[in-house]
C-alpha cells in the first residue's frame, strides 16, 4: 500500500494548522491575550428606581478608562469597555455576568451590581474563573466570610462594618450626649439592610449599652410606599431611628416622613443620605440628618478629591455618587496592578493586586490598599457628619479612625467566626 | 409576630387614628388605579395589564407640569387630562384590535405595551428617579387628632379618591351614559343595534380609566420616588384589589382597597415580616370562600 502526499500541503504543517487551531477553540485566553484591545466587562444597574447611581458607576469607569487609554492603556493594551443592564435582577446580573465572559470575550470583569445582584455575580466569577473586582456592593460577608472567598475576585467598595463602626461610634457619643435611649431601625429587607443595620446595632450598644431598639421596620427593596412604616416607627416613640436604605428608596421614604413631620420627632441617621444623588433629588431636605459620608468632594478635604469632582461634573454635569468613586477606585487599582505586572492578565493582576496600596483621591490619607488576606479595600476616606439642605450639605465630616476599624473589625470576624 | 404591639395599637386612640387613615391613604390610592382596571374588564372585558404604566404617566405629566408652572391643580390636571388622552389613543390605536381575542394574546399585547410605555419614559424623562417635592402649601405640620398624627396632604388625597369614587358611582347607576356604558357591558350587539357608537363608549371607558390611573400617580407624585416601571408594583396590588373585590365591581374595587389598606396599615404593627404576605393570604382566604370575589357576579 503507497501513501499519497497532498500537493502544496505537507502532513506536519498540516497537523500544525489542526493545533493551531484546536488551541484557538479550547483556551479562548490565549487567542484573547493576543489581542491588541482588552475587554472589560460591566454588569450593573442602568434602568429602575437605583439606574442613576448604575450610571453614575458607568460614567466614573469611563472617565478612568479614558485616562489609561490615554497614558497607553493597560499594559500597553487598549480597555474596552463592554457594559450592560441587569435591571437589578440577580438572576439577569449573573446571565448578563456569563454572557460578558462567554460571548462577548470580556476577559476582566467589574461587577458594579448592589448586593442583590453581586453574591450571583460572585458565583459567576467563581464558576469561571474571571478576574472580578466588586465596585457597589457594602455586604461585609462579600469578602469577610472565608466561604465566599475565590482567589480571582476583589471589592472596591466601603464595607457596611467599616461605616457601622463609625458610625455606632459616633452615634453612641451622640445618643449618651442626648440621651437617646429608645432607637428604632428602618432598612431594606435583604442583605444589606439587614446586615448593616446588625452591624451599626451592634456598634451603638457597644459604645452606648443603655440603648434598647424598640422598633425595627423592613420595607422591602424599592418598596414604592412606605407610609404604614412611617406611621408605625411614629407609634413607637422612639428617641432615635437608624436607616440604612439608600437610592430612590431613601428619597421616597424622606418624602413621605417628611409630612408626618417625623424629622422633627426625632434624632435620623441614613448612612446613605450623604451622597449627590440623594441629596440633590430630595426637594425638602430636613435639616440635621446624621449620616456617613458617601462621595463628597469636601471629604476628604484635599485638592485631589475636589478636582476629581470637578472634572466629573464638567463632563456629566452633576456630582458623582458613592458609587462612582468605588468604580473609579477599580479602574485606578486595576491600571497599577496591570503597570506592575507588566502584563493585562486577569491572574497575574490579582497576584500584584493584594496588599497594593495605590495613590488615591479617596483614601483617608491620600492612598488606599487592597488588603491582602480578604481582598477588600481599606484606607479609603469614611466619616459622620449632619446634613443641610444646600452646598457643601455636610459641612462638618468627623473623620473615622481606621486603627480603631481594624481593631473592631478583627473581633467582629472572629466573633462571626471568620477567623 | 408582635401580637402585643397589634394589641397596644388597638387600645389607643391615637394610634387608631394614624395606623387607620394610614390605611385609608393606602387604600384610596390603590383604588383610584384598581377602579379604573375593574371597569376596564367590565364594559370591555379586557384584563389591562398595561393599566399601571398609566399610573406612572400621570405621575411623570404631573411632575412636568408643576416643574413648569409651579401650580399643583394644574400638576393634578395635566396627570389625569394627560392620561385620558394617551388612554383614549391606546385604545383607538391598539386595543380595539385585540377585543375578543384570546385572553393570552391581550396579556401579551399589553406587557409589550409595558415594556414600551417604560422605555419611553426612560428616553423621554431619562432613568434615574426623580422628585416632584410636596407643594409649599402642604409643606405644614401634620394634624394632630385624637392623638393620632394625619398629615393634611393626605387628608386631600383621601378626599379626591372619595370624590371619584361617588361621582363614578352615581354617574354610573344614575346617568344617562351611566346606563348606556353599563348596557354596552352587558349586550355591547343591542347597543349598537340601537345606533349608539359602541367604539366611542370603549374609548370613552378606556380614557377614563386612564384618566382615574394618572389623577393617582399625580396624586402620589409628592410623596414617591418617580422611576421607570413604577407602575408594576401598583398594578399587581390593583390586580389583588381588583380580585378581591370582584372583576368589574366599583364597589368591590373601593370595599377591597380600603381592606387592604387597613390590612397593610395594622398588619406592619402586629405582622411586621409578614405585612406582604397578610395581604395575599387575605387574597386567597377571599377567593377560597367566594371564587367571584366579594362584589363579583356568577358568570351566566
Amino acid at each position: 500500500m503507497t501513501r499519497t502526499r497532498t500537493p502544496g500541503i505537507s502532513r506536519r504543517s498540516t497537523l500544525a494548522l489542526m493545533g493551531a487551531g484546536a488551541m484557538t477553540f479550547a483556551a479562548p485566553w490565549v487567542a484573547r491575550a493576543q489581542a491588541k484591545t482588552i475587554k472589560i466587562g460591566m454588569p450593573t444597574i442602568l434602568s429602575g428606581r437605583v439606574a442613576q447611581l448604575g450610571t453614575s458607576s458607568r460614567n466614573a469607569v469611563m472617565l478612568e478608562v479614558e485616562k489609561v487609554n490615554a497614558a497607553g492603556g493597560l499594559a500597553g493594551r487598549q480597555i474596552e469597555m463592554v457594559i450592560r443592564d441587569s435591571k437589578g435582577q440577580p438572576q439577569e446580573a449573573a446571565r448578563v455576568a456569563r454572557e460578558l465572559v462567554n460571548t462577548d470575550g470580556c476577559e476582566l470583569m467589574i461587577d458594579a451590581e448592589a448586593s442583590s445582584g453581586a453574591f450571583a455575580v460572585h458565583e459567576v466569577a467563581r464558576d469561571l474563573g474571571v478576574f472580578c473586582i466588586h465596585t457597589n456592593s457594602e455586604t461585609s460577608a462579600l469578602t469577610a466570610d472565608p466561604k465566599q472567598h475565590i482567589p480571582n475576585a476583589f471589592r472596591t467598595a466601603r464595607q457596611g462594618v467599616h461605616d457601622s463602626i463609625v458610625g455606632g461610634s459616633y452615634a453612641a457619643a451622640i445618643a449618651k450626649a442626648k440621651g437617646l435611649k429608645k432607637w428604632a431601625t428602618c432598612s431594606p429587607d435583604y442583605a444589606y439592610g439587614r446586615d448593616t443595620t446588625a452591624e451599626f446595632t451592634l456598634y451603638l450598644k457597644r459604645f452606648a449599652p443603655e440603648v434598647e431598639i424598640i422598633s425595627e421596620s423592613w420595607p422591602k427593596l424599592f418598596q414604592p410606599d412606605y407610609t404604614e412604616v412611617v406611621t408605625k416607627i411614629l407609634q413607637a416613640k422612639p428617641q432615635a431611628l437608624y436607616s440604612c436604605l439608600w437610592g430612590g428608596d431613601l428619597t421616597s421614604y424622606i418624602d413621605q416622613a417628611n409630612i408626618y413631620a417625623m424629622f422633627s420627632q426625632m434624632e435620623v441617621f441614613a448612612v446613605n443620605m450623604a451622597d449627590y444623588t440623594a441629596l440633590t433629588v430630595v426637594k425638602n431636605l430636613p435639616k440635621g440628618i446624621h449620616s456617613g459620608n458617601r462621595y463628597i468632594k469636601t471629604f476628604p478635604s484635599t485638592p485631589e478629591n475636589a478636582a476629581w469632582g470637578d472634572a466629573y461634573k464638567a463632563k456629566y454635569n452633576e456630582y458623582p455618587t458613592n458609587w462612582s468613586w468605588e468604580n473609579a477606585t477599580a479602574i485606578m487599582l486595576m491600571a497599577e496592578a496591570a503597570k506592575k505586572a507588566n502584563l493585562a492578565d486577569g491572574k497575574k493582576i490579582a497576584e500584584v493586586l493584594k496588599g497594593l496600596t495605590i495613590k488615591c483621591p479617596f483614601g483617608a490619607d491620600g492612598t488606599v490598599t487592597m488588603r491582602g488576606d480578604d481582598h477588600t479595600l481599606v484606607g479609603y476616606a469614611i466619616g459622620w457628619g449632619t446634613t443641610i439642605p444646600q452646598e457643601p450639605y455636610v459641612p462638618e465630616v468627623k473623620a473615622g479612625d481606621w486603627k480603631t476599624i481594624f481593631e473592631l473589625e478583627a473581633e467582629w470576624k472572629k466573633s462571626k467566626g471568620y477567623t | 409576630m408582635d401580637l402585643d404591639a397589634l394589641a397596644g395599637c388597638l387600645s389607643s386612640s391615637a394610634c387608631l387614628v394614624t395606623q387607620t387613615t394610614s390605611g385609608l391613604i393606602i387604600g384610596m390610592l390603590l383604588f383610584l388605579v384598581a377602579v379604573g382596571l375593574t371597569l376596564i374588564f367590565g364594559v370591555l372585558k379586557v384584563v389591562n395589564f398595561s393599566h399601571g404604566a398609566f399610573y406612572m404617566f400621570g405621575a411623570y405629566f404631573a411632575m412636568t407640569a408643576y416643574q413648569l408652572t409651579a401650580s399643583f391643580a394644574l400638576a393634578m390636571l395635566a396627570g389625569a387630562a394627560g392620561t385620558a388622552i394617551l388612554g383614549l389613543i391606546f385604545e383607538r390605536v391598539f386595543m380595539s384590535r385585540v377585543y375578543g381575542a384570546d385572553v393570552l394574546m391581550q396579556l401579551l399585547v399589553c406587557y409589550a405595551f409595558v415594556l414600551i410605555f417604560d422605555d419611553v419614559v426612560r428616553i423621554i424623562w431619562g432613568p434615574e428617579f426623580k422628585s416632584m417635592g410636596m407643594p409649599s402649601a402642604f409643606q405644614v405640620m401634620p394634624l394632630f387628632i385624637a392623638g393620632g398624627v394625619v398629615p393634611p396632604y393626605y387628608l386631600l388625597l383621601i378626599g379626591v379618591a372619595l370624590v371619584a369614587a361617588i361621582v363614578l358611582g352615581i354617574g354610573l347607576s344614575r346617568s344617562r351614559i351611566g346606563k348606556v356604558i353599563r348596557a354596552a357591558a352587558h349586550n355591547p350587539g343591542m347597543v349598537s343595534a340601537l345606533g349608539i357608537n359602541t367604539g366611542l363608549i370603549y374609548g370613552g371607558v378606556f380614557a377614563l380609566g386612564g384618566m382615574l390611573a394618572g389623577l393617582a400617580g399625580a396624586l402620589a407624585a409628592p410623596v414617591r420616588s418617580l422611576t421607570p416601571g413604577m407602575g408594576f408594583s401598583v398594578l399587581i396590588e390593583s390586580f389583588i384589589v381588583t380580585v378581591i373585590g370582584g372583576m368589574g365591581s366599583i364597589l368591590g374595587a373601593l370595599i377591597g382597597a380600603l381592606l387592604l389598606g387597613l390590612i397593610r396599615s395594622f398588619g406592619s404593627l402586629g405582622f411586621p415580616l409578614f405585612t406582604e404576605g397578610l395581604m395575599y393570604l387575605f387574597m386567597v382566604i377571599v377567593l377560597v370562600s367566594k371564587p367571584t370575589g366579594l362584589f363579583g357576579k356568577e358568570a351566566a
